[in-house]
């Protein structure tokens, strides 16, 4: 009798145990993956240590994610890792929530307004809506939001609430560039996430970097509908591969993880296949042990957004009611830093187009609408 | 003094039959908590600042009390939705997507309409419902007409469910980014006076609206002839279609009335907690988190409840386990795995209770 309590016991540790040190080999992996750069940063600033936890008091800033969490290896991982660097920089208590669903959005917002939490930070615009009622239910606590622009029913900014956006269809025009470029079989292809505004941005700007370099290029494109299913990504990517692209750009987040295990399956099969990133460099997730799928990605720096925003906000300058609008000119998206698998032509090309955008030679598409106007001014 | 005694013997045998009862959901959430103390403990967590931290979660502050109150409400309904079905014998894995149908059917009536609050609200309720239980009239159906399984076409009708919602709403109904437009106050169940008394919580009357749901399912199943036939189903099909009841007709009823049910779920989350449908990205998780309470409360309305309670206060107080105690979220999901691994392993835990007892009386 008690021989099989203890064995059935025993299963279930060993069972949880095994689960338990799978989520902790996660959270160190996450943490190793933060750039090297805090390395410097952490030998600089043991010297004015006390300095700068004296300069900032009780000031804390933190986050709440969305559903992807802080290792979704992209939109939330790279807020954190700006928030980190950020309180290591400046000695200040970063933290972050995760939400598990959307419902989690309200009350992990109250939370951290209720632990009187100088800056909180929703990721995501998933979060518009529930930013809005806690800000004005606490109206003295400062929220910042990443990716949308919070208005009140007149179409004003809410005053303390700082609007951080990004020129997505910038940055991906630049990758539309090089997958233009870069396309043996003239076709390349598109995974989103969840239609709406933003991954649109998204998209457009994309095709309409593809047609500028190569008119005749094919493009297709198709939604997950989900941000967060990488099986449902994979299964994408496959129907797209095998139509014939070689180069697939998404937007997609965590679903977005799908197509980078189809892309190293078809790698190691022999087939010449890219993938391009987005949000962050992702290179790190298209290597395998033969070569890397990841042609290039579009980098958003929600780090350096993150960053900036809690720097200002520290120094009494909170930009609340602002539109922040991070672009190419202040590098807040462009293309990542690693480059191994472009070309020199490619580089040239994205650097003229860059110029074209900033000194306003062309206006990148966001809508559809613009889009059909966009293709019918080439 | 004499008298007394009888009633206290009877009090006593009363208590102990309960006792038993309750034995396998306590010990199977005891032993949940229990093995979930020891996975913080090798994940380097402290279990009890971590318990503590889930404790405070939930009674610490009116205002989680408020939102573990608000986040049990639809778990109630889609409990009840699985409870009801599997008590005809039937099980119903569709709640998720009758839930989705419910959500969006009673928030569009909300938006469509401008009627007075008495008869807008009622409507847009009916309307959830309605919707719900025409998702689960059509596995029902071609259960009893075809034999079809009603697991494999509930599953499949989920994510029919999900996708046909969200083609919806992005194509008729989109307001900003990812949602409908909110309803008007004459279709919304929520409440000043309950946010007033919980300091702000998204608390709403759709609380009451599951407890008088409660009663609602125990009167149906246990007071009414319809409901003795639909349990007689349950128990034996072969035997009440032998007794005269007709079989078809209680299997297609079960599965609308369950889906009705789930369906006013959903419409708790449209009218109450967000005023809005939204295009979801993925499953609520709240129909099958409705299997778990179902099987937690052995599909009885009392045990319904309080299992939407423990779930309810395990899912809000998770998140101040994390900001308090630094334990991953995920654990809650874990314990809650582990409860109802052990209830449905719960004739291990009757087997052992019964080996216990009759060693005592051996000796």
């Amino acid at each position: 009798m008690k021989k099989i309590l203890l064995v059935f016991l025993f299963v279930i540790l060993a069972f949880g145990t095994l689960l338990a040190a799978c989520g902790q080999a996660d959270e160190e992996e996450g943490q190793a993956g933060t750039p090297a750069d805090t390395q410097d940063t952490t030998d600089e600033e043991t010297g004015d240590d006390t300095d700068g936890e004296a300069d900032a008091g009780d000031f804390n800033v933190k986050m709440v994610t969305d559903v992807g969490g802080v290792d979704d290896k992209s939109f939330n991982e790279s807020a954190w890792e700006g928030l980190q660097q950020f309180g290591q920089d400046h000695g200040v208590e970063v933290d972050y929530i995760q939400s598990s669903d959307a419902s989690d959005y309200a009350p992990n917002l109250n939370r951290l307004a209720r632990d009187n939490t100088s800056l909180s930070f929703a990721i995501g615009f998933l979060m518009a809506d529930d930013i809005y009622s806690v800000a004005d239910q606490h109206q003295d606590k400062q929220f910042a939001i990443v990716d949308v622009v919070i208005e009140d029913e007149d179409g004003n900014t809410v005053p303390n609430i700082a609007n951080i956006t990004f020129a997505e269809h910038q940055g991906s025009f630049l990758v539309g560039v090089i997958a233009g470029l870069q396309t043996e079989t003239n076709h390349v292809g598109f995974i989103g996430g969840v239609e709406g505004f933003l991954i649109k941005k998204f998209e457009n700007g994309f095709k309409a970097g593809v047609k500028a370099v190569n008119p005749d290029a094919q493009i297709s494109v198709q939604y997950a509908q989900d941000f967060n299913d990488a099986s449902r990504g994979q299964s994408i990517a496959n129907t797209l591969y095998s139509n014939g692209a070689d180069v697939i750009y998404h937007a997609a987040g965590g679903t977005g993880n799908g197509l980078f295990t189809e892309a190293i399956n078809r790698a190691r099969n022999g087939e010449n296949v890219w993938v391009i990133g987005v949000d962050k460099d992702q290179a790190e997730e298209g290597a395998w042990d033969g070569g890397n799928v990841t042609l290039s990605s579009m980098i958003k720096r929600v780090d350096q957004a993150v960053y900036q925003v809690s720097e200002m906000t520290m120094n009494g300058n909170f930009p609340g009611g602002e539109i922040l609008e991070f672009g190419l000119d202040d590098e807040g998206v462009g293309i990542a830093p690693t480059t191994d698998n472009v070309t020199q032509e490619s580089l040239d090309a994205v650097e003229e187009w860059k110029q074209k955008i900033l000194n306003g030679e062309i206006t990148v598409p966001q809508t559809d609408e613009e889009y059909e106007e966009y293709l019918a001014s080439l | 003094m004499k008298k007394i005694k009888p009633i206290l013997l009877k009090v006593m045998t009363f208590l102990k039959s309960l006792l038993i009862k309750l034995a396998i959901p306590l010990l199977s959430i005891f032993f949940g908590f229990f093995a979930g103390a020891i996975i913080m403990l090798v994940s380097g967590n402290n279990p009890i600042t971590g318990y503590a931290a889930l404790f405070d979660g939930v009674f610490g502050d009116i205002y989680y009390f408020g939102e573990t109150l608000r986040m049990m409400t639809p778990l109630i309904f889609s409990g009840i939705a699985v409870a009801f079905a599997f008590r005809t014998g039937l099980l119903n894995i569709g709640v998720e997507g009758q839930l989705i149908v419910g959500w969006l059917a009673s928030v569009a009536v909300g938006v469509m309409f401008d009627l007075p609050f008495v008869i807008h609200l009622p409507l847009a309720l009916l309307a959830g419902a309605v919707a719900g239980g025409l998702w689960g009239f059509i596995p029902g159906i071609l259960k009893a007409r075809l034999h079809v399984h009603e697991v494999i076409v509930t599953i499949m009708m989920n994510y029919v469910a999900l996708h046909v919602s969200n083609h919806f709403i992005r194509n008729y109904m989109l307001a900003s980014g990812q949602r409908t437009e909110f309803i008007p106050a004459t279709a919304s169940l929520s409440s000043d006076f309950l946010r007033g008394l919980t300091d702000f919580s998204r608390l709403h009357w759709g609380f009451l609206l599951a407890i008088f749901a409660c009663v609602v399912m125990w009167f149906l199943l246990w007071k009414t002839r319809k409901g003795y036939e639909l349990r007689a189903v349950g128990y034996n099909p072969n035997a009440s279609s032998y007794a005269g009841m007709n079989v078809k007709t209680n299997i297609v009823l079960s599965m609308v009335v369950s889906g009705g049910f789930a369906g006013l779920g959903g419409a708790m989350e449209g009218l109450g907690t967000y005023g809005y449908a939204q295009i979801l990205s993925s499953f609520t998780n709240l129909g099958f988190d409705g299997i778990a309470v179902a099987l937690l409360g052995a599909s009885t309305s009392i045990g319904i409840f309080l299992s939407a309670f423990l779930f309810g206060g395990l899912k809000i107080g998770a998140a101040n386990m994390q900001a308090s105690a630094n334990v991953a979220p995920e654990l809650v999901e874990i314990v809650i795995a582990l409860i109802i691994f052990f209830v449905a392993s719960s004739y291990l835990i009757r087997w052992v209770l019964n080996r216990l007892q009759s060693n005592r009386e051996g000796k």
